[in-house]
């Protein structure tokens, strides 16, 4: 840090007019630091693999994962026209390897969808409960402790049941049951926040409680709330794929990781790999945000 | 005294940290030496060091902490080469420490007769019982009120001075020969440290503890010890007895020092602050040859930058008066505290701010089962009382007084976040009292700006400091285009002593003090005429505080603004206001300018409070008057007048029952009090500042003193 | 304290207004739909209508709703649509075998899970904290239909030690309990640990924490008395909101292991389209998740003396 100089420089009036520092500067610097977590970046590393698998699936020379080639082949057999079947063939005799990258496009896009709309509206009523407080914090707060009161999964069954299973009806489900948690932590992370001397500077200029919403107080709420966003993504992929699983989750054919193992459980032991694949993909995927996330966490509270 | 063996040995003890960045050596070569019964200060800004030195006599630096060098001799043994049964043996029993936070260091979650008794349940073979009753006694000598209630209280159940009053209780029950008292007094109010500096001074008497008194404030360890130590950057630069280094400071970071603290003496416009410049030196950053040498106004090149400078004694003084500086022979401080220079006064114009009759009430709703079955669920506080007072153009008005007298809660009507309940404060012909700051017109809002007290809260750490400034500029200065509203951020910049590169950084680029300079830019882009500056410097360390204070004074002068200073520390106030208005518990206890409040006649408060100020000058002396108890909550206040329950010259029942009148001693000089104003009249100025002949005879009496 | 008690107890019942309302509202306001699920796909509009009459369903849908109120708290929920039998009959049974996995599963859980937490956060940066977390973190990644899936392909499939499926259909066996617990337990202990962990990590850097050893006593009892007591108000807590995250656990691992308990109960419902039972479930579920609230809101208080009014 500069001493300061500023009480010595002669004539501070004659200093040149300075340069903007980029922003790409400022970006990488701060994602190096995640280099000081081992936890953290084996997390990274996690999940960039399964989004770098859901972004080339396309391009990556894998079999249709809906034709059916020979079923129940082993690791690394044969296929009809001469290629490798690196993960072997389901019972209807689908490549399981394009199968379960296939599946990480489908829930990863989903998943983010979800956590985006939920976030959405849970960052904005965590702002007005937390911020404007009085009625709108006794309203937003009781009816988001309605929605919590649910278990989980049981409020899932109930929408997708009534709603019907589609990506949009699922979506819809992780907004009730995400939103509510998300505003619980912006309003206390707001609550925390607005009695800092920058927000009374800001109100005392006569900002709108808009402006100082956005502008003064919710960048200041980022850092737990990547965090959080870290968490709730892994949720959200675990809701969907559980939803997949229980079938009620993204319609088929297009394979995702709960449906896969669906497929595969009533056949027992003869469709063990079917079954194992996906599911270990799943966990990796998990692990990945949960461990991100932890190290997101242990970096914040150095600083 | 030296054929005692020393309670306390340190010899060459160097302390580093371990971090990602690697060694960072904390504390380098720090000798001291503790004698049986004596009080050692050790005085320093944040981050010399100090705590650091504590913790390692503890021998509790946590994992990242090691002692890199040296040895600390407890009474002759080594306590580095302890094993940590031996050492569980010496804490809290031979050694016990004191803390900062007294609320922090006790546990939540158990009553603290139980947290007492464990002391001597664990170093002595004790019955339950006995150590009940020692616990229970020691509650007494620390003059506890009710140490009966405390023994069975939670620690959130009794105030802050009473927590650090079982603190320091805790300390003392194995009658320990050295204590540890880590700024005992910082999370304190004025008049309840006063207190428990009274009480830790008895101690060494009573007890014959010796003790280690760390401290920022160089006037606590003036009234607390025998010897002082003066550390800079993790070394010790000058150490000495009180008179020797308070009477002729050698070392140029000390004198600097003491040209950095407003002296009852002092005064803005004939004898300025002289801010030390610069900042201190981050650990691995340090230069080298003497630490201080780039802040250092005596540096000579070649000879400051090059080696290590050793301790030195300084010949002609006390023998225990040595020093770290290759020059202080050739340095003359005396000659340096005559060039101050003379700043003129502002011109002091019409008033612009009356404040009639205001009061703010708060509603608060109590829920507990009593207030339910009696029906009295909504209470009001009386944050506000029947204020009156004005300000004019150009004028310094500080508003002093401790936690809950309501300065804050002025502050938030003035400023519009809240509208008072009753009276008015006009500006102009406005009476923004009525006003929310939503109702206001921009230029209400421009003409009245404020700048805060804590330098990290302050700015948006979002956002950069150019974009937080050219938001007030854009949004009060009615300036719309974006070259122009940069072009004003530079100005302010330079206004405030920034380089212009500062533009582009986020707060947590920049240092405390460089962050207030920020806030008086903000408060200063839309013109005000009136700036409130709440606490300003409190937080900051003195060196970078006297700069802070000057630059702000400065410009104030030269915009002729009015400028709201509010404060607890009466010795600032002392220094830069024109007048003052004394506040406890809501109410206004005295008002008037400067002269008025520190003349006879007090009000009893005002006169409790000059008392509590620490001075740091030896040849200055006050009257003691310390105050029983602690601030009454604002939620409960008494009945009659709000001092009455800590008052020492309560009159009788009409104190209780009765609120006091405004009683004016001279025009512009009102006391809220019942004592006749004839009888305050009587008393003695509380500060007593020797006049140039007295000190005189004074050093002249020291002198044969050291040469006999 | 009283007070606090008769808050909370408001709240709880608001809470249980609302939802059984909303759970009405969501199912009843149809009432042609109603009438078909119970008489099936097939049946005619008159059928249908005939029976709404002769089951008191023409009736203002407010009244409607206060008199299922009313039922429901007699513990009347009518019939089970697909079963045949009276709802309150079978939610009794299946409660009681889910109760029982809850049951292993907190008995388990609770020790290893607040062992593993206070161990790692005595020590923060240890070996042995970093490989607790690491497990613990790992566990609970593993969603619980995942993990039974891997599970089930170890001990059923690849070494035979274990039944694949839980029906119990010839009697109690413990042995059909153990993989539906394990695999609860897998995603719980690693859970509670990593919050147990944080609460001990948090109160072992704290100031009182370093008065209690500077004050000389010895190192057990810093750690037994002052650091525990208060690092385990905050798990408290945590451990009694596990049982709302149960009742969303045993649907995926009942449906997995074919166990007979409320979940796939609920699964089934919510499947067939059995609204009767679906209403009854989910009251019972969140009447469930709603009193553990309450009662950690109430432990809260009386561990934390801080708070006690």
């Amino acid at each position: 840090m500069a001493d300061d100089a500023a009480s010595t420089s002669p004539s501070p009036g004659s200093t040149p007019t300075p340069e903007r520092p980029s922003r790409l500067r400022r970006t990488t610097s701060s994602l190096a630091l995640l280099r000081e977590s081992p936890v953290g970046m084996v997390g990274a590393v996690l999940v960039a693999f399964w989004v770098l698998m859901a972004l080339v699936a396309p391009i990556l020379p894998l079999y249709d994962p809906l034709e059916p080639l020979v079923p129940f082949q082993g690791m690394g057999a044969t296929a009809p026209d001469g290629g490798t079947l690196w993960l072997g063939t389901d019972h209807r005799g689908r490549d399981i390897l394009s199968r379960v990258i296939w599946s990480s496009q489908r829930v990863l896009v989903w998943a983010s969808l979800a956590t985006f709309v939920a976030y959405i509206f849970g960052m904005a009523m965590g702002c007005m409960a937390g911020y404007l407080g009085g009625w709108w914090d006794e309203v937003i707060s009781f009816f988001a402790n309605v929605l919590l009161s649910f278990p989980v999964m049981i409020l899932f069954v109930i929408i997708v049941t009534v709603l019907g299973a589609s990506g949009i009806n699922i979506v819809i489900a992780v907004t009730f049951a995400s939103a509510p948690a998300i505003m619980r932590i912006v309003r206390g992370l707001i609550l925390d926040l607005r009695t800092r001397d920058y927000v009374f500077a800001a109100q005392t200029r006569g900002e709108s409680p808009w402006f100082i919403m956005l502008v003064e107080l919710l960048p200041n709420a980022r850092g737990p709330l990547i965090v959080d966003a870290c968490l709730r993504l892994g949720y959200t992929v675990v809701a969907i794929a559980t939803l997949g699983f229980l079938g009620l989750g993204l319609p088929p054919p297009e394979p995702d990781w709960g449906m896969m193992i669906k497929e595969a459980v009533p056949l027992g032991s003869f469709a063990g790999r079917e079954m194992v694949v996906p599911a270990v993909a799943l966990s990796s995927l998990i692990l990945g945000f949960n461990m991100l996330a932890d190290g997101l966490r242990e970096i914040s509270l150095r600083d | 005294m030296s054929e005692q063996t020393p309670v306390l040995e340190c010899k060459n003890l160097s302390i580093s940290y371990y971090t990602r960045a690697g060694e960072i050596p904390a504390v380098v070569d720090f000798d001291v030496t503790v004698n049986p019964g004596e009080s050692i200060g050790i005085v320093g800004e944040s981050g010399c060091g100090k705590s650091t030195v504590a913790m390692a006599i503890m021998q509790h630096l946590g994992t990242n902490g090691a002692i890199t060098g040296g040895e600390i001799l407890f009474k002759g043994r080594d306590m580095t080469k302890m094993t940590d049964d031996e050492l569980r043996h010496l804490r809290g029993s031979e050694i016990a420490m004191i803390y900062q936070e007294p609320f922090a260091s006790l546990n939540p979650s158990m009553k603290c007769g139980e947290q007492l008794m464990e002391v001597p349940l664990y170093h002595e073979d004790i019955t339950e019982k006995e150590a009940r009753a020692r616990a229970r006694q020691i509650l007494d000598d620390v003059q506890l009120p009710d140490p009966d209630r405390v023994m069975d209280a939670y620690p959130h159940q009794i105030s802050g001075g009473q927590q650090q009053r079982v603190v320091i209780a805790m300390g003392l029950l194995s009658n320990p020969s050295l204590l540890l008292l880590d700024e005992p007094t910082t999370a304190l109010d004025v008049t309840v440290e006063a207190g428990i500096i009274k009480l830790i001074s008895g101690i060494s008497k009573k007890f014959n503890t010796s003790q280690i008194y760390i401290s920022h404030n160089l006037g606590l360890i003036l009234e607390t010890c025998d010897r002082v130590f003066v550390m800079y950057s993790g070394e010790v630069v000058e150490e000495g007895t009180i008179d020797s280094l308070f009477s002729w400071p050698r070392h140029p970071y000390t004198h600097g020092l003491f040209g950095c603290i407003p002296l009852p003496t002092a005064d803005k416009h004939a004898a300025p602050l002289k801010p030390i410049r610069g900042q201190l030196p981050l650990p691995h950053e340090r230069p080298a040859g003497c630490f201080f040498n780039p802040r250092c106004d005596h540096m000579v090149p070649g000879r400051c930058d090059q080696a290590h400078i050793p301790m030195e004694r300084v010949t002609g003084s006390a023998k225990d008066h040595r020093v770290r500086c290759c020059r202080w022979e050739e340095i003359d401080p005396n000659a340096e505290a005559l060039s101050g220079e003379q700043k003129p006064p502002s011109e002091i114009g019409e008033t612009v701010l009356e404040v009639d009759h205001m009061q703010k009430y708060y509603e608060v709703h109590d829920r507990s089962l009593k207030a339910i079955l009696s029906g009295q669920t909504t209470k009001h506080v009386k944050a506000n009382q029947d204020l009156n007072f004005s300000a004019r153009r150009g004028e310094t008005v500080a508003i002093v007084g401790e936690s809950g007298c309501g300065k804050s809660t002025f502050a938030k009507v003035l400023m519009g976040l809240e509208t008072a309940t009753a009276g008015a404060i006009r500006v102009g012909e406005v009476d923004l009292g009525a006003l929310g700051v939503r109702d206001r017109t921009a230029k209400q809002i421009s003409g009245l700006q404020m700048v805060f007290q804590n330098p990290f809260d302050t700015l948006n750490p979002s956002h950069t400091v150019g974009s937080q400034i050219g938001r007030v500029i854009k949004r009060l200065g009615g300036v719309e285009d974006d070259e122009k509203v940069r072009e004003r951020v530079f100005e302010l910049l330079d206004i405030v002593k920034l380089p212009r590169d500062f533009y582009y950084r986020r707060p947590r680029q920049l240092s405390g003090g460089q962050k207030q300079r920020v806030g008086i830019a903000r408060a200063f882009a839309g013109n005000p005429e009136m700036v409130i500056a709440d606490e300003p410097v409190s937080a900051l360390d003195v060196s970078v505080a006297a700069a802070v204070t000057d630059l702000l004074t400065d410009i104030q002068r030269e915009y002729q603004t009015t400028l709201l200073f509010i404060s607890h520390d009466l010795s600032v106030v002392r220094y830069l206001s024109d007048a003052i208005v004394v506040m406890y518990l809501g109410w206004i206890m005295e008002r008037g300018t400067t002269d008025q409040i520190f003349q006879p006649p007090y009000c009893p408060y005002t006169e409790a409070l000059l008392s509590a100020v620490p001075i740091a000058d030896p040849e200055v002396t006050k009257r003691e008057i310390v105050l029983e108890g602690d601030l009454p909550s604002a939620m409960n206040p008494p009945k009659g007048c709000p001092f009455s329950t800590r008052c020492p010259k309560k009159i009788g029942d009409i104190c209780d029952n009765e609120p006091p009148p405004q009683q004016e001693a001279a025009p512009g000089h009102v006391i809220t009090c019942h004592i006749p104003l004839e009888e305050l009249k009587k008393v003695e100025p509380v500060i007593h500042v020797p006049t140039a002949e007295e000190r005189l005879h004074a050093q002249a009496r020291d002198k044969t003193e050291t040469t006999s | 304290m009283l007070i606090l008690t008769l808050k909370r107890l408001t709240s709880m019942v608001l809470i249980m207004l609302v939802v059984s309302f909303l759970l009405f509202a969501l199912f009843e306001t149809d009432k042609l739909e109603v009438a078909g699920k119970v008489l099936g796909p097939y049946s005619s509009v008159e059928q249908r209508e005939i029976w709404l009459e002769n089951n008191g369903y023409n009736k203002p849908f407010l009244k409607r709703y206060v008199l299922w109120v009313g039922n429901a708290l007699r513990g009347d929920f009518g019939e089970s649509i697909q079963l045949k039998v009276p709802v309150s009959q079978v939610l009794g049974d299946r409660l009681a075998n889910t109760g029982i996995l809850a049951l292993a599963l907190f008995t388990l859980m609770i020790p290893i899970a607040l062992a593993m937490g206070i161990f790692a956060g005595m020590k923060e940066g240890s070996f042995r904290d970093r490989a607790i977390s690491v497990t613990a973190v790992a566990t609970t990644s593993i969603p619980e239909f995942a993990s039974a899936t891997l599970l089930t392909a170890i001990f059923v499939f690849w070494l035979g030690w274990l039944p694949g499926t839980s029906s119990m259909s010839s009697g109690f066996d413990w042995q059909q309990l153990v993989l539906p617990v394990a695999v609860l337990l897998m995603y719980d202990v690693g859970y509670v640990a990593r919050m147990t962990r944080a609460s001990m990590a948090e109160v072992m850097t704290s100031q009182y924490v370093r008065t209690a050893i500077l004050k000389g006593i010895p190192y057990r009892r810093v750690i037994l008395k002052h650091a525990l007591r208060n690092a385990l108000i905050a798990p408290f807590t945590v451990i009694m909101l596990q049982l709302n995250w149960l009742l969303s656990g045993v649907i995926v691992v009942e449906v997995f292991f074919a166990y007979k308990g409320f979940g796939s109960l609920l699964y089934d419902a919510a499947l067939f389209g059995d609204i009767y039972l679906i209403e009854a479930c989910t009251l019972v579920a969140v009447f469930v998740a709603v009193f553990s609230q309450f009662i950690s809101d109430i432990g809260y208080t009386l561990l934390n003396p801080r708070i006690r009014f």
